[in-house]
């Protein structure tokens, strides 16, 4: 394949330099590929950093992932000691070797043993590492550690000039080859095999800082490629290593407008009635036993209602506490962790380091494949580290979470009730949403308020609200703006009692009013009836002499007519 | 065990027909005449026709020589030049 790369590539450009994977978890990201095929590279560092155990590990996994035999040519350990000391990652060396799929080969140098006489060169080797790695095919070989050769023979002369033969017939072999070396004071191997190895020098280190331990790793050259030149922390554990490339991240990070919910439909309202963003990180902080956990839980909560799935990160309380403690205001988180949609992860900070700590999230967080995570809370990651480490640890985090479009919430303790405008982690420059709950203290009770100190790239309220824990669960309630300033609690309770007081009061005094008015009504009304009745009576009267007057009349001109016509008639 | 019954098994592996190695075959081939004679095997491994068998004596260096018998295994590397060193290491001369 090579080849035809090279056919490919004409003069202009030279093709990349080929790589190895090696399988393991992360190195291959900092090594953008693995280590130069067909060179050998050198691992070195102090005694118990993890040599052979990487070096045993690129082997295993070639043969199990890449399907590349390897051979490993053991200076130090016998080969069933190499087999019982990783089995417990779950290597079957012994199956392996059976299967053809790798070979080891452990040379034996004791200096009680040999008596060196004249001349002789390493040609034994050169044959049982040819005949080893011609036995099955291999594409891989790690010598650990070679370092023992010089221990055991007195020739330096003879044994560097054949060192430097070993390297340029295993470059010619078309092998990838691993070395390791004890680190030496000053140098980089005691027997400064560097001279020898010159495309890839990767030092393993083991520091104990603060009683806390941490492995770390670093490149110290790769010739011809680019590569991370930072130190990352490793870990090793029933996986193997996992190497973490924590700052390699740019700030090249997928965004999202998805909203997630809190959990408590108040806070979402606060939060221009939708919550936070899918992806992003909220700081909740706090004097102690103002309901961060609370919060906390309800959102882990609500995530799994949504059936997504969730990381808890406990460095306080056990799972089973807060489960028990969250039962109290109304959650039930069990049954999540019975479904599977919950995860808690449980660990006292001071259990590793802090790089330990984020290799772990880390490797979690991948296993998982949470949409959210919680970490409860950080404030105690502090007892294992200063401010500024747990806050380039927690930028890490925060941009391999955005990587992850996982949304993450933090708790934080303030130690002061003054709020400050950071926090003691100095990460709520960091975070894209940050919720202060603060004690208010007033007329002999202490209230919850909580409110927004920012949440960026959305409208939030800027009211204060009274955050309530009831045992139906957590609510947030305006706040009380009287004359006397921001009521809360109970003198809120006391104020609205107050005021339906008074309405009741004037309901009443409006009702007897409207009673004497009807009342007036009515008399009035019985006023006029009597005066419409002797209106009535008047008008009748009037009727009567009117009707009498024309009755006269009528009577007279008939008697006029009657007197006219007699006496017409006598005339 | 009786001295006389005793006998030297010796091993020399070497790889190909190379200086090194035919120095150190005429050189064993002196000293077992002069201090062993009668009481000796040599036996000549070219590890470039069976490498292996290299591992099994923990070979790694070219041209060694392995006294299999009498115990404890003993090695000798190196072109065995040195007649002292090659009897002392043999145990045929005390140190």
């Amino acid at each position: 394949m090579s080849i035809a790369q090279n056919k490919n590539t004409s003069a202009v450009k030279h093709p990349l330099l080929p790589k190895t994977p090696t399988g393991i978890a992360g190195l291959d990201e900092i090594t953008e590929g693995g280590i130069p095929q067909g060179r050998p590279t050198l691992i070195c560092g102090d005694a118990g950093c993890g040599k052979t155990l990487m070096s045993i590990e690129f082997i295993v996994r070639g043969a199990t992932e890449f399907d590349e035999p390897g051979v490993f040519m053991a200076f130090e350990e016998k080969a069933d000691e190499l087999a019982a000391n990783v089995a417990s990652l779950g290597f079957d060396l012994d199956q392996l070797q059976a299967d053809k799929k790798i070979k080891i080969d452990h040379v034996h140098i004791d200096r009680t043993e040999i008596e060196e006489t004249g001349e002789y060169d390493l040609d034994g080797l050169f044959i049982r590492l040819n005949y080893a790695i011609d036995s099955i095919g291999a594409k891989r070989v790690v010598l650990d550690t070679l370092e023992n050769l010089f221990a055991g023979l007195s020739n330096q002369a003879v044994l560097r000039a054949e060192l430097r033969r070993l390297f340029h017939w295993l470059k010619e072999k078309g092998v990838t080859a691993i070395i390791t070396g004890e680190r030496g004071d000053g140098k980089l191997t005691r027997q400064g095999l560097e001279e020898y190895v010159s495309d890839c020098v990767i030092l393993l280190d083991h520091r104990v800082i603060n009683q806390i331990s941490t492995r770390r790793l670093r490149i110290v050259k790769y010739r011809g490629s680019v590569h991370g030149t930072n130190e990352y922390p490793f870990l090793i554990d029933e996986d193997g290593i996992s190497v973490l490339p924590v700052t390699s991240l740019k700030l090249e990070k997928p965004v999202s407008s998805d909203r997630i919910a809190s959990g408590i439909p108040a806070l979402d309202q606060m939060l221009g009635g939708k919550g936070f963003f899918k992806g992003s990180s909220i700081l909740v902080s706090g004097t102690a036993g103002t309901g961060k956990t609370s919060i906390a839980a309800y959102f882990a909560n609500e995530t799994c209602k949504q059936g997504k799935r969730c990381i808890y990160f406990a460095f306080e309380e056990s799972p089973k506490q807060i489960i028990r403690n969250m039962h109290s205001i109304g959650v039930d988180l069990q049954q999540y962790v019975d479904k599977g949609n919950l995860k808690f992860f449980a660990s006292r900070p001071t259990l590793y380091g802090l790089e330990m700590h984020l290799v772990a999230m880390y490797k979690l967080i991948k296993q998982f494949k949470p949409d959210a995570v919680v970490l409860d809370p950080i404030t105690n990651l502090i007892t294992v580290g200063s401010v500024s480490e747990v806050k380039a640890m927690l930028i890490r985090l925060i941009d391999f979470l955005q990587e992850e479009q996982v949304t993450v919430m933090f708790t934080a303790l303030t130690l002061n009730t003054v709020i400050s405008d950071q926090t003691d982690e100095g990460v709520s420059s960091l975070v894209d949403a940050w919720l202060l709950v603060r004690d208010i203290e007033y007329n002999g009770e202490r209230n919850r308020g909580m409110y927004i100190m920012k949440s960026r790239g959305m409208k939030h309220s800027n009211q204060v609200r009274e955050f309530v824990i009831t045992d139906k669960g957590l609510d947030l309630v305006d706040v009380y703006l009287g004359p006397d300033g921001i009521l809360t609690g109970s003198a809120r309770e006391a104020q609205i009692l107050q005021e339906q007081t008074g309405d009741v009061l004037r309901d009443h005094a409006v009702t007897r009013k409207d009673r004497e008015i009807s009342r007036k009504r009515k008399v009035l009304e019985a006023k006029i009836s009597s005066l419409q009745t002797e209106f009535e009576s008047a008008e009748d009267e009037l009727n009567k002499i009117y009707q009498e007057e024309e009755l006269i009349k009528q009577v007279s001109d008939k008697t006029r007519s009657e007197i006219t016509n007699r006496r017409g008639e006598k005339g | 065990m009786d001295t006389e019954t005793e006998k030297y098994e010796l091993r020399l592996y070497v790889a190909g027909k190379t200086a090194k190695s035919v120095t150190a075959l005429n050189n064993l081939k002196k000293y077992c005449e002069e201090h062993l004679k009668g009481q000796y095997v040599i036996e000549v491994i070219d590890l470039l026709v069976q490498p292996q068998l290299a591992e099994g004596d923990q070979i790694f260096a070219i041209p060694t020589l392995v006294r299999k018998v009498p115990e404890p295994i003993r090695k000798i590397i190196g072109d065995l030049s040195n007649e002292e060193k090659v009897l002392v290491g043999l145990n045929i001369r005390p140190a």
